[in-house]
């Protein structure tokens, strides 16, 4: 099975319609024309993917626990929930 | 063109089940938010919300009523039996052939639905009950308002989201006010507080899972209520000509489209249909003191909306009052706009302004007197009750104090 980092990657991918090989660990969500509710639809197919629970609300992304400001935040976010939760 | 006035109100909702009960709560800065009781609650990851309480259908509603009525009807009809009492309106004749009922709707019979679902699917039943549609479809509570009071005018029901109620009164004004029918029943409800109903909108993640807190900085999303407002709507000479109580002249309204987006708001269109209801009312921006906002305690919902606030009013815009009831009663979602045009009216008619309460901190981007915590006296003419709808669709009815 690939990393857990291959696989956000190929989910944020998905959802920016870019190839794998063009997200790299520094971009933000914004750099990937990611918006608010591609961000929402991300964390669910992420959370479906690795069978977590993602604490994220939309109305206070900053306070969320949850770090989004980048794609290596986000991989380093998940590799602790899915440690903590499985 | 004719003049449209209230002249009967009814509710039932988190805060009360009439309407004196609602507006007593609503000046005490009362909440109605506190923990769902539901089958399933347990898998949810929101466990709060505006649910009635005290509710026992089976003192209102005979056996095979329950069969056919889903809660949503169920409200709708003990508002709709309270507003039409008050207006001591008897529909027969050429009335009952003129008079209608528009009502907002968002889920239908979320409950209905649920229940069957399960029964299907979870414990894999292949029978159903044979009212399961009549019973979930969203015109149903307009259906059994109609007949119930005999009303064979123009009737159905409006669907844009957390705006139905007000699109609904507007319609229902629009009718009245243009002499098509002397009364119109008018206002809305919801019941999606059912562990189907709750569940699509926690996969959104803009539901707090402690409390309502509109224009707080602290705010951190929305919190759901159910229930139901409904209102008599009549043509001023009709209503003058019986000698009925008037609660409050319905002044104008606007609609407007953002055209935009399918969940984020628009100051432009808020603000283009705020706009609108002061110029079809034909009101200067100086005679509002007060606005029912929309106030959802969204993050993205409060900033835009005080934005299109300030801008319209520009510097009137620091001397009126606008509050978010939705921190007492939760968010009605399709019934939103019915329950708080009750604000609307306590302020024109009591001169009692409701709070916003859960207000904990100042935000600099919704620096309006939002009335924090605690109801205000204050003289009021005009009030103007705000909806603005996931879809972008937006609706703002203006109303006046009858002299």
């Amino acid at each position: 099975m690939s990393s857990i980092k291959d696989r956000v990657i190929a989910i944020i991918a998905e959802q920016a319609v870019l190839e794998p090989s063009d997200v790299t660990m520094d971009s933000t969500l914004e750099d990937l024309g990611i918006d608010s509710l591609g961000l929402v639809e991300s964390i669910f197919a992420i959370e479906e993917e690795f069978d977590i629970s993602v604490p994220f609300n939309a109305n206070e992304p900053q306070a969320s626990d949850f770090d989004i400001s980048s794609v290596a935040a986000i991989i380093d976010g998940i590799e602790t929930l899915v440690k903590e939760q499985s | 063109m004719k003049r449209v006035v209230i002249t009967g109100a009814g509710t039932i909702n988190a805060l009360g089940h009439t309407v004196p009960e609602t507006l007593a709560a609503m000046r005490e800065g009362r909440c109605g938010i506190g923990p769902l009781e539901f089958r399933d609650v347990d898998r949810l990851s929101i466990k709060i919300g505006g649910q009635v309480r005290n509710y026992e259908p089976e003192g209102r509603f005979n056996r095979q009523q329950l069969a056919l009525y889903d809660r949503f009807t169920q409200f709708t009809l003990i508002a709709a039996r309270e507003a039409i009492s008050q207006s001591g309106l008897v529909f027969s004749g050429e009335l009952a052939a003129r008079a209608g009922v528009v009502l907002g709707n968002s889920g239908g019979g979320m409950t209905t639905l649920d229940d069957n679902y399960r029964t299907v699917y979870e414990d894999g039943k292949n029978r159903v009950h044979p009212f399961v549609v009549p019973k979930l479809m969203n015109n149903a509570a307009a259906s059994h308002v109609s007949m119930e009071f005999n009303l064979k005018g123009p009737s159905f029901t409006v669907s844009t989201a957390c705006a139905s109620s007000n699109h609904a009164m507007a319609q229902a004004f629009q009718m009245v006010h243009g002499g098509m029918t002397p009364v119109m029943v008018t206002g809305g409800s919801e019941s999606m507080l059912c562990f189907g109903g709750v569940k699509a909108w926690e996969g959104l993640r803009v539901m707090s899972r402690d409390a309502c807190r509109p224009f707080s900085g602290n705010r951190n999303g929305m919190v759901q209520g159910e229930g139901a407002g409904i209102f008599v709507f009549e043509e001023y000479e009709h209503a003058r000509s019986r000698g009925a109580e008037i609660l409050a002249e319905v002044a104008g309204y606007a609609m407007s489209s953002d055209a935009a987006d399918i969940v984020m708001p628009s100051k432009q269109g808020a603000a283009r249909a705020i706009k609108g209801a002061l110029a079809d009312a034909r009101m200067n921006t100086t005679d509002v003191g007060y606005i029912n906002a929309h106030g959802t305690g969204t993050a993205a919902n409060d900033k835009t909306e005080s934005a299109a606030v300030a801008d319209v009013f520009g510097a009137h815009a620091d001397r009126l009052m606008i509050s978010s009831t939705k921190s007492m009663h939760g968010h009605l979602i399709g019934g939103t706009g019915a329950v708080e045009l009750l604000a609307c009216i306590m302020a024109v008619r009591d001169g009692v302004i409701a709070p916003t309460i859960g207000y904990e901190e100042p935000d600099p981007e919704c620096a309006l007197d939002v009335v924090p915590n605690t109801a205000r006296e204050a003289k009021v003419d005009v009030a103007l009750s705000n909806a603005f709808a996931f879809g972008g669709l937006n609706a703002v009815l203006a109303l006046r104090k009858f002299s």
